[in-house]
């Protein structure tokens, strides 16, 4: 175990962690008011109708592969009879099938972002940041997944990667098991942990106020004035609202 | 029954002048910041013509609203929550920017900057959202007086439903203006389509409001509301609407565009409705009856089981009584003049409109015929059917006998008050036409043409007896003489944290800023001073026989002037 090797899979993954929980609790307190997927619909909806339900529905069958994959241990898997070929086959098909999708969507916000007028103004640094360890994220995954998975004889990432990441949150850290993983995944994990880092000061939060509440309330909802007095001292909000920069408006 | 009130307005069409004094007030107060400049809270239509945003009535397409289920339940018009939520990470029905109207600026610095040269130097249109320039094609009353509106009224949704071969001689014979403010619903569509529940309807005075701290910015309200009175705020990411000016109604003032309005068309005041009703009353099946069915579900404030009732749910004794002479129950309930933008949109909406006679009378009197005669406008009335239709499709379904009943009421009103001016007294037999005492047409008349301002405007105070144990009070209240304390802030008034919107702080306010002495006692220097009394000190002193006291001589700065007309 080479120090590097403890710090790649040990420190970072616990800073990450540790800066995920906190700056959440930090931000929900701090900037409820920037708590929002800070919609940009209203500019341009001909691009983001194909790509934000893409991405989304792409992201969302891919975090869902890597549960399974990651947090639930094979031998529970063998045990309802889903044996090892019939794993790597399902999650290399469904898996490179969402990886296209979320890419092609996310291609498609990328692009978005940068060319539509409105949509680039209105563009954070944070926004910025956050695109480049998403793609990156994105990118090395879905790169591994097909060097080897795909046309490669298959990295068995079951017996390495899983069991890693589960002695993490077990804090048992085994960074051993890390020891023979390909670059591809190293580089996939490591640019994760710095996405998870930097989630909760990017527009990303939304994520945690998925509304799935909306499906059990009764449709109007009453509120009593005394209950509300939304008139706590203002807090600054995240992303600080100004008018628009006139030397960013002169721009040709 | 459980009881509940409702602030609501009721603005009487036939006195709107168009000018958009409302709207520019309103925008001053509450959208005048980046993010929402396209966005008007008070908005005045010219109709027949598109609305803002364009053709938002058209509810095939846009979907806003609810609808009626086979089984006779109410569903959103748009789908149900888990059609909602597929439809989350772009809302297909969400108007785009340029179903508003692009905001712009002009490059005033052009005016100041440019070269001297042969050509007056002009500020070219620059888009607020992309800096580049641009080219205005529409705004938020782009075809007022139905400028321009040869090309765009055919969109007129409500047109579309008429038959087509009226309108352009419609056009010359009939024309209103429309203001429109959010309906704050008793059945908001707006409420039911949020996904995070941030929007509520206030239970205490119906205001529906949106947390902006809980809005996450899934934009499924501005497609819920029929009326399109929510707006997405495009750079805070949130959505905003007509808060009904609730901080000036918790302290009985009217909102701005009501204070501000030029024809002092608009009435506010409370009305009591049946809350377990609303729900049975929004889904009758013929939409005919949508109308008959709101104006069952509100209550008489005078009658005894009623006030009851009201007390037994919490409402105050002074509300109660604002409820009995509100302005309101009267237009909406006693003489039937008042009527509900688009009932069938099944939100039931409480903002309520008096039909406008005027393009009547127009007709009547350009054809050199008595514009005050009560039989030539009855027959006008009659004849004049498709302006009728129009007004029924936007205030009654489509049903054109409420519409008939209003302007006949109208017109019978004033031609009663021309025999009551010239004759010394109404002729009888007008007021029986339309099935209202002489009295009670005298009293219409009172209420439409001189109604004082507290007549107008009857709004109870909200109780903040009852908000004692408030959050915020902490912290806006926690330095001594601070803002709320009835001082000013360590710089002066406007120093200090920044002071919540509440009736207890608005009062605080209003006491120092009305009080003859300065807020801060003692030797007060020039920064901190709020303008009240003379601080010792301050000014030089008047004379030798002028005593000396602490306070140095206080001169009354007399009360503020409550902006009150008449
Ligand atoms: C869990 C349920 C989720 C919901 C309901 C949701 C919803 C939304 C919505 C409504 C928008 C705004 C689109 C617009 O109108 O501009 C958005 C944007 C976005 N979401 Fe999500 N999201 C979810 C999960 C995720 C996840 C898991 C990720 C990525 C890890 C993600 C990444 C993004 C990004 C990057 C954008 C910005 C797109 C752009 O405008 O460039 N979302 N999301
Ligand atoms: S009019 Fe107002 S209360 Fe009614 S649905 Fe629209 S925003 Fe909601
Ligand atoms: S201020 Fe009054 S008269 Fe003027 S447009 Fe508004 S409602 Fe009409």
């Amino acid at each position: 175990m080479s120090p590097i090797e403890i710090v790649l899979w040990v420190a970072v993954p616990y800073v990450s962690i540790i800066a995920f929980v906190a700056g959440h609790i930090w931000r929900y307190r701090y900037d409820k008011f920037g708590w929002t997927t800070r919609s940009s619909q209203t500019y341009e909806n001909a691009l983001l109708r194909w790509g934000s339900p893409m991405f989304h529905l792409g992201i969302l069958m891919v975090l869902a592969g890597h549960v399974v994959g990651l947090f639930i241990p094979r031998e529970w898997l063998y045990a309802i009879g889903i044996t090892e070929e019939m794993y790597h086959w399902g999650a290399t098909v469904m898996g490179s099938f969402a990886a296209v999708l979320t890419l092609a969507g996310l291609a498609i916000l990328i692009y978005r972002r940068r060319t539509v007028g409105p949509v680039f103004l209105a563009t954070t640094v944070m926004d910025k940041v956050m695109y480049v360890f998403l793609a990156l994220t994105l990118g090395f995954g879905t790169l591994a997944t097909f060097v080897h998975q795909v046309f490669g004889s298959g990295f068995h990432y079951r017996e390495t990667i899983s069991p890693w990441l589960r002695s993490i949150f077990g804090f048992q850290p085994q960074p051993e098991l890390m020891a023979n993983v390909p670059i591809l995944f190293d580089l996939h994990v490591l640019s994760a942990l710095a996405l998870f880092a930097l989630w909760p000061f990017t527009r990303l939060v939304h994520v945690f106020s998925a509304p799935v509440g909306y499906l059990f309330r009764p449709y109007v909802v009453y509120r009593s004035r005394d209950d509300v007095q939304g008139t706590r001292a203002p807090k600054r909000g995240w992303d600080p609202i100004s008018t628009p920069d006139p030397q960013r408006l002169r721009r040709p | 029954m459980k009881v509940m009130a409702q602030i609501s307005m009721v603005m009487n069409l036939d006195k709107c002048i168009g000018c958009h004094t409302c709207s520019v007030t309103c925008k001053q107060a509450w959208t005048n910041r980046t993010g929402v400049e396209y966005v008007w809270f008070n908005n005045v239509e010219t109709r027949p013509g598109v609305g803002y945003p364009r053709t938002y009535e058209d509810q095939e397409k846009w979907r806003g609203g609810w609808k009626r289920t086979k089984r006779g339940n109410l569903k959103l018009k748009d789908g149900g929550r888990l059609w909602k939520l597929a439809h989350i990470f772009s809302n297909p029905k969400l108007p785009e920017i340029h179903d508003y109207y692009e905001p712009w600026t002009y490059d005033y610095d052009m005016l100041l900057n440019a070269p001297a040269g042969d050509q007056i130097p002009v500020a070219k249109p620059r888009s607020l959202l992309t800096g580049e320039d641009t080219k205005i094609s529409w705004s938020a009353n782009w075809d007022d007086n139905l400028g321009g509106s040869l090309e765009t009224m055919q969109d007129d949704p409500i047109l579309q439903k008429m038959s087509e071969s009226v309108e352009a001689e419609f056009s010359k014979a009939f024309m209103f203006y429309l203001p429109r403010i959010c309906e704050h619903c008793l059945n908001p569509s707006c409420v039911a389509s949020c996904p995070s529940g941030a929007m509520y309807k206030r239970a205490e005075d119906g205001i529906v409001l949106v947390d902006q701290d809980q809005c996450r910015g899934w934009r499924m309200c501005v497609s819920g509301c029929p009326y399109k009175k929510v707006y997405f705020n495009h750079r805070t990411g949130k959505a905003e609407k007509c808060t009904m000016c609730y901080p000036r109604i918790e302290v009985g003032l009217p909102t701005v565009c009501a204070e501000t309005c030029v024809g002092r068309l608009r009435y506010i005041g409370l009305v009591l409705y049946d809350a377990d009703l609303v729900a049975e009353a929004a889904s009758v099946e013929d939409e005919h009856a949508l109308l008959a069915a709101q104006r069952s579900i509100l209550l008489d404030p005078n009658d005894p089981a009623v006030i009851e009732q009201a007390r037994k749910d919490g409402i105050q004794e002074d509300w109660i009584d604002a409820a009995q002479r509100s302005p309101i129950w009267k237009l909406i309930q006693q003489y039937e003049v008042a009527l509900p933008l688009h009932p069938e949109y099944r939100t039931m909406p409480m903002v309520w409109y008096i039909p406008p006679l005027s393009p009547v009378v127009d007709v009547v009197s350009g054809s050199g015929a008595d514009g005050e005669d009560a039989r030539t406008l009855f027959a006008a009335i009659e004849k004049l059917r498709i302006p009728i239709g129009y007004l029924a499709e936007m205030f009654s379904a489509g049903d054109p006998d409420p519409v008939d009943l209003a302007l006949r009421r109208m017109a019978a009103m004033r031609s009663y008050m021309r025999g009551v001016n010239l004759d010394g007294e109404g002729d009888e037999r007008i007021a029986r036409a339309v099935g209202m005492p002489g009295e009670d047409l005298q009293e219409m008349y009172r209420l439409l043409a001189i109604a004082k301002y507290e007549e107008r405007y009857v709004i109870p105070s909200a109780h903040a007896e009852q908000a004692h144990d408030l959050e915020e009070m902490g912290c806006s209240l926690d330095f001594e003489d601070g803002p709320g304390m009835g001082g000013a802030g360590p710089f002066g008034s406007s120093s200090g944290q920044s002071v919540p919107v509440a009736v207890e702080n608005f009062q605080s306010l209003e006491a120092r800023q009305t009080a003859d002495r300065p807020s801060s006692p003692g030797r007060v220097n020039l920064l901190n001073w709020d303008g009240n009394g003379t601080p010792r000190g301050l000014f030089p002193p008047k004379g030798k026989d002028v005593p000396q006291g602490d306070m140095g001589p206080v001169q009354s700065t007399g009360k503020r002037n409550k902006g009150k007309d008449v």
